[in-house]
């Protein structure tokens, strides 16, 4: 593991931190950068009950079969990318111990498991309009009938790649991007969110801003 | 400022608390709050708002919607302005500036309408027929032509405004807001289905915005207010007013433009978009679009002052406006009777109303009889008199079988001619859901037939024009919606509203009022915005025509930016007439969207400056750009592509960074390359597959070249495989290829080969990689590094390790693309900047430089290297290139059997190889093309053609690559190269000018 001074964040060159606020008092926007997750690609089939369960050994909470979801447990999150397919995130440093026990557990089959931490950056998303800055680049019904906490999906978000994935009803996401797009997806996330007015959190802070204001359900919130 | 006269002091739903004033053609106008400009227009008495496309013949307000052929306005200024707005849909604001267009030097006093005495001479397909000849004459043409065509002006500053675009999804999206719309969203709503009410206008209510009448003994206004309301209140439901629903595409996506802003005009807020595109996904649609009034076709139909019966009434009712003082009625259906009643209840004189039926016996006949009015049966108005405001209409009788004006004409004074030829349903949406129209004889109207798509139209939309009627219909189609898209909560749908029921005398068609005897249709105008006219349509029937998407292209009628919604119905009934042919068998010409003309900016939305593309960067890209680098785009990837020093142009810089690579090191951002993960019991097995060359005797630690080709054999993609354990491999692949090589790996993965084991991964962006190259390389990494046996003997060249790199662990790959010793360096992309950084301080002492794509491309095309997609083209096999040893006999793989078709084996091929100008100061362009000699007149055959040249600082002169016919067996042979003003001979070479023995790189 490099030292944490040789580490630089995706948007490190936004200088996000220097941004940022602990309260964004009134923003119908909040952005931030989640820098820094443990982030693993595992492959495997779920039909195969060797595979499920020596995952869930490790893990403590079974990979999703469920298209779409996310299981969670302690600090421990894995979301369904496709029926062979997860991520699982973990905190920062965590992730080469994980990779060599996964494979200790699994060893024999036939699996796949990689440290891809880096590959993404995460953009944190939340405030009462949250989902119409979504709306704005995806074309995936995000409406609480059809996406909630809990739910992932990959998508596009205008020009690029996501992963988006829903933490709480606020609503609050965690958008997975390609580092090398997440200077373009902050830009247009920004540029978005510009009209129901933004602010830039401290990471820190973003775990525990709660927004009281209660969404209209309706199918935008204009 | 001039006074509105035509205002009536009370009524309409314009604010006379909120005047405004605005600007047309120059002179100062006031209106109110709710105008649009057309109301406002004629509240002061202006009718001459523009002059028509092809005689310059003065128009005024035909519609009071979104069908205005006429009244087309240049709105804005600057970078702002917008042509061809309908002035009948730009609403009021203060300050608005517009004038007309297509005239000059002004709308009263245009030059242009000369052409119309000519007219004549300017029939239908006259550009076709008289611009023919000479063929080499149409340039001059066209230039006259172009300038004189097109109507209004683009703007020739940037767009001050943005736009944006917004997913969304619903249940039932209901397009149109009045009565049937707002029924049927009350009823999908209220079984709990995600409703999307869309309207064009700025309040909801449709016609019922301009008609007196009542529902469930609440005014019409009294009863959209509630039930807006109602809709309001409920979450699940989104109310779009201001918002066209432009387009009906597959799959029931349709797309609305919303005008946020348009109406604030350039005092809108800077933080919203002006306007907004809505991608909608609607499981179930209700159309509910209404229908179109048509107008009568008799001669001088298109003079201003002369609208559509059902426009006079909603200026009257909705916006407080008389359109005249002294009105004459022309009609063949009782609805015109009704806007009779309120012209008059306004105070407008209404001299009479001439109806095509003999005996109008209808109960608005009845009451407008009743009032004194004279209605004259089986009339026609054979003539509009005046030029640019009617002043008199000439009143003749219709033969029984109305083909003929008969009897002697009477004159009638007015100042404003009211027609109606009866309704046709707005079935633009539903024909372009590709909906099957069919005719309906009794209420001489094309209705949908068969549905396509989940959709049902309701009301006017649906051939329905009776109030009750409409309501009943939208509430059942809402709830039909509804439960279809799976919404049905014990919903039921109300009760039909109590209403007296008009009795209603069916519509008598009469598509085209006679010329006088001894007169041609020629100013019988059936499209106004196009200025096709009745004796067009006869024409094209007979110059024998008869198909009506051809009568369309000939006439251009329906191909102005209305669509033809107004003249349409009309016209393909005159050319059936013509035909003899029934209007059901003429048929209707294609609907396209979108439905109404939309700005280029919300089609764009977002995409635009530094949104329209992504650029990917690298984790060290800050450093280049803190250098001063020049980029390259290389797909979405901005690259390096040279750092040039103050003072040295791009050559100067390229030379420096090839030389210090040569004789020193250089280091290259090579975090751009593919990378794909590849594990299982039968990777190797799948690479064999996939590669030309073999893979299983790989050893593990050991890296090999690989190319991959096509299934038709020619090289698709090529790079370096390492296998870093048992059923562990590393893909390497170039770098605009990546996305391409992984989803071509999962395709024979997931639909040829689910047998073998094998998980594929792209580890593109995780790692971040630094090239190093150069006699000093070794010497830099081994001074970084403890872990990892540098010794030539025990890191041999095509071979992989994994250590610590300046503190960060890494993988380091002893391959090369220069011809040097080099080694990149592969870190997690979080670290790429910090060994970037220590790479640069720490090989300072030995003279390290940055190179860009440039130097890299001159250091391999040096080493004869290939780059696919640069000496490939899709047309060039391994073998092709030379590397017929690496294309295995034993095995098979994607391709294969394609290098044995006769044409992969011709000997004639083009093949790779070197080339140098004789003159070594000489750089040939790429792509230039390789002729034997240069004949005196062509054909000069060509042998082949370059596909790198470059200056060489190390060799000290130019050198190229390039596939020539039989390359390979004429090595020593000069060709020509002629290029814009030379010759230039270069002689045929081993693709290899540097190094071929590979003493560097294996050093």
């Amino acid at each position: 593991m490099a030292k944490d001074y040789l580490r630089q964040s995706a948007l490190a060159h936004l200088h996000l931190a220097a941004l940022g606020v602990d309260d964004p008092d009134g923003a119908g926007v909040v952005l931030c950068e989640r820098p820094f997750r443990g982030q693993l690609s595992l492959r495997g089939n779920s039909a195969d009950h060797e595979f499920v369960e020596g995952v869930q050994g490790v893990l403590g909470v079974g990979a999703p079969l469920d298209p779409n979801t996310v299981n969670v447990a302690g600090n421990i999150t894995v979301l369904w990318l496709g029926p062979n397919e997860w991520l699982i995130v973990t905190p920062d440093g965590q992730e080469t111990e994980l990779v060599e026990r996964i494979s200790d557990a699994l060893a024999g089959q036939h699996f796949a498991v990689s440290d891809v931490s880096d590959s993404r950056a995460i953009i944190g998303l939340t405030g009462i309009h949250a989902r119409d800055v979504l709306m704005k680049g995806c074309s995936l019904d995000l409406h609480p009938r059809a996406f909630n906490a809990g739910s992932c999906a990959q998508s596009s978000l205008a020009r690029c790649h996501v992963l988006l994935h829903q933490i709480n009803e606020i609503p609050t996401y965690d958008i997975y991007v390609h580092r090398s797009f997440s200077d373009y997806a902050w830009r247009w996330l920004e540029d978005a969110a510009r009209e129901y007015g933004f602010a830039i959190i401290n990471q820190s802070a973003i775990d525990v801003v709660t927004q009281r204001s209660t969404r209209k359900e309706s199918p935008v919130s204009a | 400022m001039s006074q509105q006269t035509y205002r009536l002091a009370v009524g309409g739903h314009i604010d006379r608390t909120r005047p405004l004033s605005f600007d047309f053609n120059g002179k100062r106008y006031g209106g109110y709050v709710g105008d649009t400009l057309a109301s406002a227009l004629l509240a002061n008495g202006v009718h001459l708002v523009g002059r028509s496309y092809k005689y310059h013949r003065p128009r005024g307000v035909l519609s009071a919607g979104s069908e205005e052929p006429n009244a087309l306005v240049q709105h804005g200024t600057g970078g702002a302005t917008d042509p061809n707005f309908r002035a009948t849909q730009v609403e009021l604001y203060d300050e608005l500036v517009a004038a007309s267009q297509n005239c000059w030097p002004s709308v009263s006093f245009d030059l242009g309408a000369v052409n119309s005495l000519f007219s004549r001479v300017l029939p239908a397909g006259f550009y076709y027929k008289t611009f023919m000849w000479p063929k080499a004459f149409w340039k001059y043409y066209e230039y006259v032509i172009r300038r004189a065509a097109g109507l209004g002006r683009a703007p020739d500053a940037p767009d001050p405004a943005y736009y944006d675009n917004m997913h969304v999804h619903c249940e039932v999206l209901v397009v149109g807001g009045g009565v049937t719309g707002l029924a049927a969203a009350l009823s999908a709503a209220r079984a709990d289905a995600r409703v999307i009410l869309a309207d064009e206008q700025c309040e909801f209510g449709g016609g019922l915005l301009g008609a007196g009448e009542q529902i469930d003994g609440m005014s019409t206004d009294e009863w959209v207010a509630q039930a807006v309301a109602e809709l309001a209140s409920m979450k699940q439901v989104t109310l779009l007013p201001r918002s066209t629903v432009i387009g009906y595409f597959d799959h029931n996506f349709l797309t609305i433009a919303e005008r946020i802003q348009d109406h604030l005009g350039p005092m809108g807020t800077p933080d919203k978009a002006r306007q907004r595109l809505w991608k909608v996904r609607a499981k179930q649609v209700v159309l509910a679009t209404g229908a179109h009034e048509r107008p009568m076709v008799f001669k001088n139909n298109d003079r201003p002052g002369i609208m559509l019966a059902s426009a006079a009434q909603t200026y009257v009712n909705r916006f407080a406006v008389k359109p005249g003082n002294n009105v004459v009625f022309f009609t063949n259906n009782d609805s015109a009777y009704g806007a009779a009643l309120t012209l008059a209840e306004a105070g407008i004189k209404v001299a009479a109303v001439l109806d095509v039926r003999a005996q109008p016996t209808g109960r608005l006949a009845t009451k407008v009889r009743d009032r004194g009015i004279e209605i004259l049966g089986r009339h026609a108005i054979a003539a509009a008199m005046g030029k640019k405001r009617v002043s008199a209409v000439e009143v003749m009788m219709l033969n029984e079988s109305a083909d003929r004006l008969i009897g002697t004409a009477r004159k009638i004074a007015c100042d404003l001619v009211c027609m109606s030829a009866g309704w046709s349903p707005a079935v633009h949406l539903f024909s372009q859901s590709r909906g099957k129209l069919k005719y309906d004889a009794n209420r001489s109207c094309f209705v949908p037939g068969d549905s396509v798509q989940a959709e049902r139209s309701a009301g006017a939309a649906n051939g329905t024009f009776s109030l009750a009627a409409c309501i009943v219909e939208g509430h059942e189609a809402g709830l039909a919606a509804a439960t279809d898209a799976g919404y049905n909560k014990n919903a039921s749908v109300p009760k039909a509203p109590v209403r007296q029921e008009i009795e209603e005398a069916p519509v008598d068609p009469l598509w085209l009022v006679p010329a006088k005897a001894g007169e041609h249709t020629n100013k019988h105008f059936v499209d106004f915005q196009n200025d096709v006219t009745a004796a067009d349509v006869v024409l094209a029937a007979r110059e024998g025509y008869r198909s009506v998407e051809h009568l369309k292209r000939y006439t251009t009628m329906g191909m102005g930016t209305d669509q033809g919604k107004t003249s349409n119905v009309n016209a393909l009934a005159i050319f059936g007439q013509v035909l003899g042919s029934d209007i059901p068998d003429v048929g209707t010409t294609t609907f396209r969207p979108p439905y109404t003309p939309v700005t280029f900016g919300v089609l764009v939305g977002r995409d635009v400056g530094e949104l329209a593309d992504p650029v990917r960067r690298t984790p060290m890209h800050q450093w280049h750009e803190s250098k001063g680098a020049k980029f390259e785009d290389v797909g979405q990837w901005r690259r390096p592509w040279y750092y040039p020093l103050p003072g040295e142009s791009m050559q100067d810089a390229v030379n420096r960074e090839c030389l210090a690579t040569r004789k020193a090191i250089g280091i290259l951002d090579a975090s751009t390359l593919g990378k794909i993960d590849i594990r299982g019991p039968h990777a190797a097995e799948f690479l064999d597959r996939i590669y030309t060359n073999g893979w299983k005797k790989l050893a593990i630690g050991r890296c090999r070249y690989g190319v991959m080709c096509g299934e038709d054999g020619m090289v698709f993609d090529d790079g370096v495989t390492a296998r870093l354990g048992e059923n562990h491999y590393w893909m390497t692949t170039t770098t605009g290829n990546a996305a391409r090589v992984l989803a071509w790996l999962e395709e024979w993965l997931q639909t040829e080969w689910p047998e073998l084991k094998v998980y594929c991964n792209s580890m593109t962006e995780h790692w971040a990689t630094a090239s190093v190259a150069g006699p000093l390389a070794r010497k830099l990494v081994a001074k970084l590094t403890s872990d990892i046996d540098f010794d030539p003997d025990n890191f041999p060249f095509m071979s992989c390790r994994e250590g610590a790199v300046a503190g960060i662990p890494a993988r380091v790959f002893r391959i090369s693309f220069t011809g040097e010793l080099s080694f990149e360096i592969n870190v997690r992309s979080s670290c790429g900047r910090a060994l970037w950084n220590t790479l640069m301080t720490v090989g300072e002492q030995y003279g390290i430089t940055p190179f860009g794509t440039e130097a890299m491309h001159v250091l391999r095309a040096e080493k004869g290297f290939i780059i696919a997609g640069q000496e490939t083209d899709g047309t060039v096999t391994p073998i092709d290139l030379g590397l017929e040893p690496m294309v295995s006999k034993r095995k098979d793989f994607i391709g294969k059997r394609s290098l044995s078709r006769p044409d992969t084996q011709r000997e004639d091929r083009k093949q790779l190889v070197g080339l140098l100008p004789v003159d070594a100061r000489e750089v040939l362009p790429e792509g230039s093309q390789i002729v034997e000699k240069v004949d005196d007149k062509p054909p000069v055959p060509m042998i082949g053609h370059v596909t790198s040249s470059y200056y060489s600082a190390y060799l000290e002169r130019s050198i190229a690559l390039a596939l020539i016919k039989r390359g390979r067996s004429r090595h020593g042979e000069t060709v020509q190269v002629p290029l814009e003003d030379k010759v230039v001979p270069a002689k045929i070479s081993a693709p290899q000018f540097y190094d071929p023995e590979g003493v560097r790189i294996n050093g």
